[in-house]
């Protein structure tokens, strides 16, 4: 088997260097390219609850109101 | 509950993969033949490894979504295939520049295990333009899992095929089987491929939280019968 | 239950009778095929082929052609609401699979009984390798038959349906393509009919064929469920 790798010529160091570094560069690029872009749909979450967050939250005030006013009627 | 675990997951996948680059670069000899280029193997290989296994689980789980109707294995089947498809284009992105290292030249066809990779590759791609062109959502999860299952038969065959199409004349092929490996670049090897796996499964289980964070606000949204924001993904299933 | 063999019988009789009073797609297949040998003879500046570029030719343009009568098969079904009929009727789900299948076999063999004496007319020596040639593309299209009834089932219901049945199916058949020319190449080639490896190609043709026969009848059922 290892006989077969005769067949390839081996380049020197500093060449070779290059290339095994851009492999292992692009690993690590395409690793952070989809951190990149969980951090992104992250962020859409983020958005969206706070908008929830702020929806509910004045709905609830509202809701305060109304009850308040028909205290009001019905006790007063 | 998809989050769960995923801290100590990426931990360990953070050490292995320290520990395999360490190997790679500080313990294990250089190769005989190839010289330094050959340490683009113990990444190379290991991705292609850890693909292949994740389309082909992506074809097993789309036979339990086939199977239960339940979507959340549907769900699975589209993450195995999304992670496992970024996964094979680093493999066709560092097979070629492995190639261009070895021989000169950005892509070789003489290399029956890369052609094949490129193919399958190619086959795995059309599932997104795919599962997009099919609008009703149940019906877009069973097709994607008929898709799977069908990709997941075909691999096999095509490695096949494509080996068989080698010249016997061209022996210009790169041995990339372990039958020949060294004890100690064994031993890296198998800490590369441990690595890279646990990196798949990191990301996967990843993308899967990410899904459900993303159902479960769409949930709470309806609970509050907030108004709908303007956009959705029309592809990719929704993890509730 | 109406037994498979009665339904298998009744959906392909369907689709041969109206295909042969309609005659939509097997003409324009033809004709596809023969006009892209024209192209191909200007385009690669040749005459006569030989060997893996005759392969190669007869097989592209074969597959190409073999799209455009896998686009309109479910075509039909897709706009008068056939599926609805079938999915109300007392059959098993599999045997219009299998009709299918077996409808575009035959109009795939049908379009090659022209196209092929053409292709030997326009590029071959002799006709001496014509008997094998017609043994390794009827396994092939078997293959073919399987793989685009599948796919065509599920093109119909998208949006886009005439790109999404070449796109899939062409790297899925890689391997059928692969097989086919492998076998053909030695049959076309210049001293005569040569024979390397044929019964291996075969064996791979059927393998190929057998496994995508069992799993398209496997699944088809969920692809009709509504």
């Amino acid at each position: 088997m290892l006989s077969l790798l005769a067949a390839t010529p081996a380049l020197p160091l500093d060449e070779a260097g290059k290339y095994v570094a851009g492999a292992y560069i692009v690993f690590l690029a395409l690793l952070v390219v989809y951190v990149a872009i969980m951090a992104a749909k992250l962020q859409r979450i983020e958005r969206e609850l706070r908008e929830l967050a702020g929806f509910a939250e004045q709905r609830n005030e509202q809701r305060a109101e109304v009850e308040a006013e028909h205290a009001e009627v019905g006790g007063g | 509950m998809y989050g769960k675990g995923l801290r100590p997951l990426s931990i360990a996948t953070v050490a292995a993969i320290l520990a395999a680059f360490s190997l790679v670069f500080f313990y294990t000899p250089l190769d005989a033949d190839q010289g330094f280029i050959q340490k683009i193997f113990y990444l190379h290989v290991p991705l292609a490894i850890t693909a292949l296994v994740g389309f082909v689980g992506g074809g097993l789980f789309a036979i339990a979504h086939l199977r239960s109707g339940n979507s959340k294995w549907d769900a699975y089947s589209y993450v195995s295939i999304h992670i496992s498809v970024i996964f094979g284009a680093a493999v066709l992105i560092t097979g070629s520049i492995w190639a261009k290292a070895s021989w000169g030249h950005w892509w070789v066809w003489d290399e029956p295990t890369l052609v094949s990779f490129l193919i399958v590759f190619l086959m795995y791609a059309t599932y997104y333009p795919f599962r997009y062109a099919i609008e009703d959502r149940e019906r877009q999860g069973r097709y994607a899992s008929v898709f799977a299952i069908v990709a997941g038969a075909f691999v096999p065959l095509n490695f096949m095929a494509v080996r068989m199409a080698q010249s016997l004349v061209h022996p210009r092929v790169f041995a990339t089987t372990n039958g020949g490996l060294p004890g100690s670049m064994m031993l890296t090897f198998l800490v590369c491929l441990l690595a890279v796996g646990l990196l798949w499964i990191t990301l996967v289980k990843f993308e899967l939280t990410a899904k459900s964070a993303s159902g479960q606000v769409k949930r709470l949204r309806r609970a509050l019968d907030a108004p709908a924001p303007g956009s959705r993904s029309r592809i990719a299933p929704e993890v509730g | 239950m109406t037994p498979s063999r009665v339904a298998f019988a009744a959906i392909l009789g369907k689709d041969l009778r109206a295909e042969l009073r309609t005659l939509q797609s097997l003409p324009a297949m033809a004709l596809f095929a023969v006009t892209t040998f024209v192209i191909f003879r200007f385009g690669l500046d040749r005459t006569q082929l030989s060997g893996s570029l005759a392969s190669g030719v007869l097989w592209a343009t074969l597959l190409f052609a073999a799209i455009l009568g896998i686009n309109r098969l479910f075509v039909a079904e897709h706009e008068e609401g056939g599926f609805d009929a079938i999915r109300l009727a007392p059959i098993d789900r599999s045997a219009l699979f299998a009709a299918k299948a077996a409808a575009l076999l035959a109009y795939l063999l049908a379009v090659e009984l022209v196209v092929v004496p053409v292709f030997a007319i326009f590029f071959l020596d002799s006709a001496a390798a014509l008997p094998p040639l017609a043994l390794v593309l009827l396994l092939a299209d078997l293959g073919l038959a399987a793989t685009g009834t599948l796919i065509s089932s599920m093109a119909v219901n998208s949006r886009a349906r005439d790109l999404l049945a070449p796109l899939v199916l062409l790297p899925l058949v890689v391997p059928l393509s692969i097989a086919a020319t492998g076998a053909l190449e030695p049959l076309l080639a210049v001293g005569g009919p040569g024979y390397h490896r044929f019964g291996t190609w075969l064996a791979v043709l059927g393998l190929y064929d057998l496994i995508f026969l069992l799993v398209g009848y496997a699944v088809f059922d969920f692809l009709l469920e509504d």
